[in-house]
């Protein structure tokens, strides 16, 4: 990779103004500051159709977010999206909520998925305004980061030589 | 006892929460109450002790989808404590990213929230499947909203490029050439969709709404204007507490807004269509007459036809503010601390925001004061909820539930100054 455009792109998706909803953009921060070659890092706030635009000319997506589904916090998650539907937000008993699973979902069915899309989903602990990433959060942090970084310098930019 | 519960969580956003509850003994709706919460409350105390200057920045993170309307109510409140007043081609530019903002945050809502109800599907994603070019015509269209506030506001979300004063950074003639000509795109995109939610079944339904919003001598609300109703009131900002009060309501955290001595009222584009069809562009006025709208509107379903309108006049506000623009001689008018109280109020997507501070000598906020609009319309989607309920008890609970859903979604109840987790409870008793 030498100067050339990026071939893997990671989104850190949520807020971080609220607690243990701020870790994919923390994990996003942490790889910044790797300085991969190749990879491109974006932070955004989960809202559905700017994230699929995001995605739409992409081969390559990682995708990283807290989510809350009962499991231990701290508990991480590889889905592999590309393969897989991800478990539904139950959209009927929303109304205005859109989440990361039907932006996927969306950019699915218009045909707009990247080739490869994984989400690495972390479980958090507290939502609250204005708190910080709980300490078990901040150590899957770390290790989401540490993750990413293997299969980004190994798996995925020698995949993308066959999506380029 | 028959009480449902849907939890609603998984991979979310988790930037607010809502309940409703509709309460129903011998065949009669007792109770409908709506519980969210309000990030805005933090803010208030998140912003004591920060300085003026500061207010802009950390008050466009109260919300992820109507920041513009947020940051320039605390700027506007600011300038007035300040004693300055920001003209010609600033404020222009102002109005530009309130046309950026309307344009994300209705078709976002239209396209993806609401006309899924009115197409009997459970989400944008079903819709998707049978109305593809649709779907990507929404995208399309809310994009060049988010290229608006990209090019003002120094990013999509939560745009950093405005300051007390005026921007950091303003943007030469040349740098919306590109942008000019998408904007013609989407100004057909948003004509093509108020025919497509015309086409839409809206149930008969009606209410004598009081409504309020800004009004301006000459043009449609974003920024600036007197607070009007359509029963007689005329304030503006720095009398926005002597006719309106907040109070605590026991199923509630957030607090409940009420026109004192009058009740209930009703904020946002509602409001702001009964109050100033007469100051929408003639492109969307006519627009409007040709699918059979008329000056006035009252069934709160038909919100998605007026937010369609409000779209066209974004599109057309933007194209004529970029076509005169000449750039400032200087990118803000400067601002010196000093001690002062300052209200501003301005329209965000989802009705009228209200802001008040006081700030001390040395430029630190000792108030902070912040009304959303969801707190403001809270009361009316309760009594929405309690009259329409009725009507429909003989529903099965989902499709009750979807009902109220989509009564609730009538008033685009923001993702992170109100609603996002909803769990809706219905008890028959």
């Amino acid at each position: 990779m030498t100067g050339a455009a990026a071939r893997v792109l990671v989104i850190g998706v949520g807020n971080p103004d609220r607690g243990d909803d701020g870790v994919g953009c923390a994990v996003a921060t942490r790889l910044e500051a790797m300085g991969l070659p190749g990879v491109a890092v974006a932070h955004m706030n989960g809202e559905i159709t700017a994230l699929i635009e995001r995605m739409a000319d992409e081969s390559i997506v990682y995708l990283v977010d807290a989510c809350q589904s009962g499991a231990l916090p701290g508990k991480v998650r590889r889905i592999d999206a590309a393969r897989e539907a991800l478990p539904p937000e139950s959209p009927a008993a929303s109304t205005h909520g859109l989440g990361l699973a039907q932006a996927v979902e969306l950019a699915r069915t218009l045909g707009q998925l990247p080739p490869t899309c994984v989400l690495y989903a972390i479980e958090g602990a507290q939502f609250e305004v204005g708190a910080a990433l709980s300490p078990v959060v901040e150590r899957a942090c770390a290790e989401v980061a540490r993750r990413l970084r293997d299969e980004l310098t190994t798996t995925a930019l020698g995949k993308g030589v066959q999506h380029a | 006892m028959a009480v449902r519960t849907i939890k609603v969580d998984y991979l979310a956003r988790v930037e607010g929460e809502g309940a409703f509850k509709v309460t129903v003994r011998d065949g009669k709706v007792q109770k409908a109450e709506l519980v969210i919460f309000e990030p805005p409350r933090f803010f208030e105390s998140f912003l004591r002790g920060r300085q003026f200057s500061e207010a802009p920045d950390i008050t466009a993170r109260i919300c992820g989808i109507c920041p513009v309307a947020y940051q320039m109510s605390s700027v506007h409140a600011m300038e007035m404590a300040l004693g300055i007043k920001v003209e010609g081609p600033l404020r222009d530019l102002r109005r530009l990213l309130y046309c950026g903002e309307w344009i994300e945050s209705h078709v976002l809502h239209i396209y993806m929230l609401h006309a899924p109800d009115f197409l009997g599907y459970q989400g944008a994603i079903d819709m998707a499947a049978d109305h593809g070019d649709a779907v990507k015509r929404g995208l399309q269209l809310k994009k060049i909203g988010n290229e608006i506030m990209e090019l003002l506001g120094g990013r999509e979300i939560h745009p950093i490029n405005v300051r007390v004063g005026g921007f950091y950074k303003v943007p030469k003639k040349r740098d919306f050439a590109a942008l000019t000509e998408r904007l013609k795109w989407a100004r057909d995109a948003a004509l093509e969709t108020l025919r497509w939610v015309s086409t839409f079944d809206f149930p008969e339904r009606s209410r004598d709404y009081e409504f309020v919003s800004l009004r301006h001598p000459s043009e449609y609300p974003f920024n600036e204007g007197h607070i009007v109703s359509n029963r007689g009131l005329d304030t503006d900002a720095a009398h926005y507490d002597e006719h309106f009060e907040e109070i605590h309501v026991e199923h509630s955290t957030a607090l409940h807004s009420r026109h004192k001595g009058a009740g209930n009222y009703l904020v946002g584009p509602l409001a702001r269509y009964n109050l100033n069809f007469d100051r929408l562009s003639p492109l969307a006025q006519q627009a409007a007459r040709g699918v059979g709208m008329g000056t006035t509107c009252t069934n709160p379903y038909r919100s998605i036809q007026v937010r369609a309108v409000e779209t066209i006049y974004a599109c057309d506000e933007a194209l004529r503010i970029i076509e005169n623009y000449q750039e400032p001689d200087h990118p803000f008018v400067p601002a010196e601390p000093r001690a002062g109280i300052g209200m501003g109020a301005t329209e965000a997507p989802r009705g009228l925001i209200w802001h008040r501070y006081r700030i001390e000598a040395d430029g630190k906020i000792a108030e902070a004061r912040i009304v959303p609009p969801t707190s403001q319309n809270q009361p009316s989607i309760e009594e929405d909820l309690r009259e329409y309920v009725g009507g429909w008890l003989d529903l099965p609970d989902e499709e009750l539930k979807h009902r109220c859903e989509q009564t609730i979604r009538n008033y685009d109840p923001c993702i992170s100054c109100s609603v996002h987790f909803l769990r809706l409870d219905i008890d028959r008793g």
